[in-house]
């Protein structure tokens, strides 16, 4: 007799779960235009010591990914089905408050906009030490001298001094320094970050994504980056998933992607991106068109009204025939895509890399 | 691109200013500064000391090119933008534009350069009156300008929509039915619809997903080869500015510190700010992104009510930091660096500019992946 319920460990074939594993994950909001699919069949798996960034655009469902496996949809209107497996443990089923014990000392976060995660009335050191005391049972005093420890270690000049200084008095860079400080407190396994640098110039961001990259070697943690930045994607990441329209697209290490990508929308994003390392182009090659609205995904594959190589696919299947997720040449790059694998590699070869 | 095209295209109205002597730049902006009162402090109240928002700032542009104005927050750039089309008053300095020095011009004196000089500005969403249409919003320059086009304002104002993107037929639609692209363009075809020559862009693709920014820089291109519009393109994301510019002016702390013909300053910058602003670019080549000298800058930005003294980036320079002896360090903390000309059109603020070797590697397109 086979139990009926998942096992924490073991997947549906036999093999081990993941540190993380994300299975079918679809986000629905019902509202009065209609069913937002927010995110429509999203499955990925990662494992401690990974770095996994997740691309996308407004619209792609990347930072309603992240919420799920927050649990921050609980109580919300949203209607979230599939599995969500972190070290064992099932998120989609949990309950608020069990989920609400694994944030913070299982998964930290960071958000875009550290100044409205941030309360204003408290001094930053206080709501550091908050999160601590939250999990952890030590004295008051405990807390402060670790949430100091904290600030020091991400980089921030006369912790002890900054301890009692509010949101507003530190800059951008320095209050997503702050936020990380708090995100990992705790030494989470898993942290989310979404669009953390997108906010900064250029330089302060080259600073906090250092400071991600020696964190999360020294904790070993899982790391989830969201951004649009394919620069920041190549800078940071093992692993790259591609959102479009509330599902992925293409997905691989990071390698892959950037020198054998194989889903036209991933080339579109290439195409469309001014470099500063390469020859100048006369012209960029944008991507037609915007993207979709999540009430009226299109029919068939999501990304077909905008997609430059629906002729290469015989009939009409781009329209009519949603593509699935597949395995490709490498192990563990997949590509959702009607147009034959070998035809895509050319594509690629010929006509897309040496545009770039 | 024809005078004969010009004056078909462009609707009836005297400009001003009539044409600039060759030779001369349209605009030339010279020792440029905007200081902003400090708010009140001390027990007493007294008056904070000035935030110097811009000091000192120096640049020309030609008809029809684009000069790229780079920098951080806090630089200066906005600012720059702003009191060159006298939205701001400026504090001191020149600004010629068609030979006429308009730095001290009234707002009422301005009037008439404003159908030459326009703004198109970050956000698509607070740059447009959401209560009004599509058509009002493109159609007003020529209302306020009194311009009457040889078929009527609307005919004017639905070639526009077109020639920017935009289907004519929603001339009645409101910008909130728009996407952000599209309001983007809304905002172009009001800059462009008295033909100006000079239009000051601040950020304009910043706040649009990265397919839809390539669609705007290539409009905006275009649109430069159709009108012989010059443009000050004023943006914090090199790669874009590199695409689209002329020349290029890297700001700091409300002063120039690097300004050189765009493909010098990419392939060749010389200034240390401009080396640490490069290096912090990521570019989407992961091997590449593995090998490369990635240069951090220490410490924060200086408040601008209070800048170091000499040069204003020596605080956080690593060059400073790392190459220079004491005697050197010393000129940097208390010698403003003047302008030393490395190269015809090249322009460098600094005391010791050189070359950065692995910079120079990375940006130039011979390294192998």
């Amino acid at each position: 007799m086979s139990s009926t319920l998942p096992s924490p460990a073991i997947r549906a074939d036999g093999r081990k779960r993941a540190f993380l594993e994300v299975n079918d994950l679809r986000v629905h909001f019902p509202t009065a235009d209609g069913l937002v699919k927010s995110v429509d069949g999203l499955s990925f798996d990662l494992e401690r010591g990974e770095i996994l960034g997740i691309v996308g655009e407004s619209g792609s469902g990347k930072s309603v990914t992240s919420l799920a496996i927050l649990g921050l949809h609980k109580g919300s209107n949203a209607k979230v089905t599939g599995e969500i497996w972190l070290d064992g443990r099932e998120i989609v089923g949990a309950t608020e408050d069990e989920v609400r014990e694994l944030r913070g000392s299982e998964m930290g976060m960071i958000f875009q906009d550290p100044l409205s995660s941030l309360h204003p009335f408290y001094s930053v050191g206080t709501q550091i030490s908050e999160a601590y005391l939250v999990h952890t049972k030590v004295s008051k005093k405990d807390a402060k001298a670790e949430a100091i420890r904290m600030l020091e270690k991400v980089g921030i000049p006369n912790a002890p001094g900054r301890y009692n200084d509010y949101p507003h008095q530190f800059s951008g860079g320095m209050r997503q320094r702050a936020m990380i400080a708090m995100a990992l407190i705790c030494k989470p396994r898993l942290l989310i970050a979404d669009e953390p640098t997108t906010a900064l110039d250029v330089t302060v961001q080259a600073q906090i994504l250092e400071l991600i990259k020696e964190l999360h070697d020294e904790l070993n943690s899982a790391v989830i980056l969201i951004t649009h930045d394919l620069g920041v994607v190549a800078e940071t990441c093992d692993k790259v998933l591609v959102m479009y329209g509330g599902q992925c697209v293409e997905k691989g290490r990071v390698d892959e992607l950037f020198y054998e990508p194989e889903m036209p929308y991933t080339w579109g994003l290439l195409r469309s991106m001014p470099r500063m390392d390469r020859d100048r182009q006369t012209r960029l090659t944008p991507i037609p068109g915007s993207p979709p609205s999540l009430i009226n995904v299109p029919s068939g594959c999501v990304f077909n009204t905008r997609c430059p190589f629906t002729d290469r696919v015989d009939g009409d299947k781009c329209r009519t025939e949603h593509p699935n997720l597949e395995l490709g040449v490498t192990p563990g790059h997949a590509v959702r895509c009607h147009i034959p694998a070998a035809q895509r590699q050319e594509i690629w070869l010929t006509e897309i890399s040496p545009s770039l | 691109m024809t005078d004969e095209t010009t004056a078909a295209t462009t609707p009836s109205g005297s400009k001003p200013s009539g044409t600039i002597p060759s030779g001369e730049p349209l605009l030339s902006v010279r020792g440029v500064s905007k200081y902003f009162a400090g708010g009140s402090s001390g027990l007493l109240g007294r008056r904070g000391k000035p935030i110097k928002a811009v000091d000192g700032v120096s640049f020309s542009v030609d008809q029809g090119q684009t000069l790229g104005l780079v920098g951080e927050s806090g630089c200066g750039k906005s600012t720059t933008g702003r009191v060159i089309s006298k939205l701001l008053e400026p504090t001191a300095g020149e600004i010629r534009f068609n030979g006429r020095d308009i730095a001290g011009l009234k707002p009422r004196e301005m009037r008439s350069y404003r159908s030459e000089i326009q703004m198109i500005f970050q956000d698509p969403f607070s740059s447009l009156n959401p209560r009004h249409t599509v058509g009002t919003i493109v159609g007003a320059p020529f209302r306020i300008q009194g311009v009457k086009p040889e078929h009527g304002i609307k005919a004017e104002v639905q070639s526009m929509m077109e020639r920017v993107g935009l289907n004519p037929e929603h001339y009645n639609r409101y910008p909130h039915e728009f996407s952000g692209g599209q309001r983007q363009r809304i905002g172009i075809a009001r800059a462009l619809a008295l033909r100006p020559k000079l239009i000051v862009c601040d950020e304009p693709v910043s706040a649009l997903d990265v397919s839809v920014q390539a669609q705007v820089v290539n409009l905006l291109e275009d649109l430069q080869q159709e009108f012989g519009v010059a443009f000050v393109f004023i943006a914090h994301d090199l790669s874009v500015v590199r695409h689209i510019a002329d020349r290029v002016a890297v700001m700091y702390l409300g002063k120039i510190m690097e300004i050189a013909d765009r493909d010098t300053l990419y392939s060749e910058p010389l200034h240390p700010y401009t080396h640490a602003l490069m290096s912090a670019v990521p570019v989407p080549d992961p091997r590449k992104e593995r090998r490369r000298e990635r240069i951090l800058l220490t410490g924060d930005l200086p408040s601008p009510s209070n800048p170091p003294t000499g040069c204003v980036f020596h605080t956080r320079c690593q060059k400073f930091r790392e190459e220079l002896t004491a005697v050197q360090q010393d000129r940097c903390r208390t010698e403003l660096p003047m302008l030393t000309e490395k190269a015809p059109g090249h322009e460098v603020y600094c005391h010791f500019p050189a070359p950065r070797a692995g910079l120079t590697d990375l940006l130039n397109t011979g390294v192998s992946a």
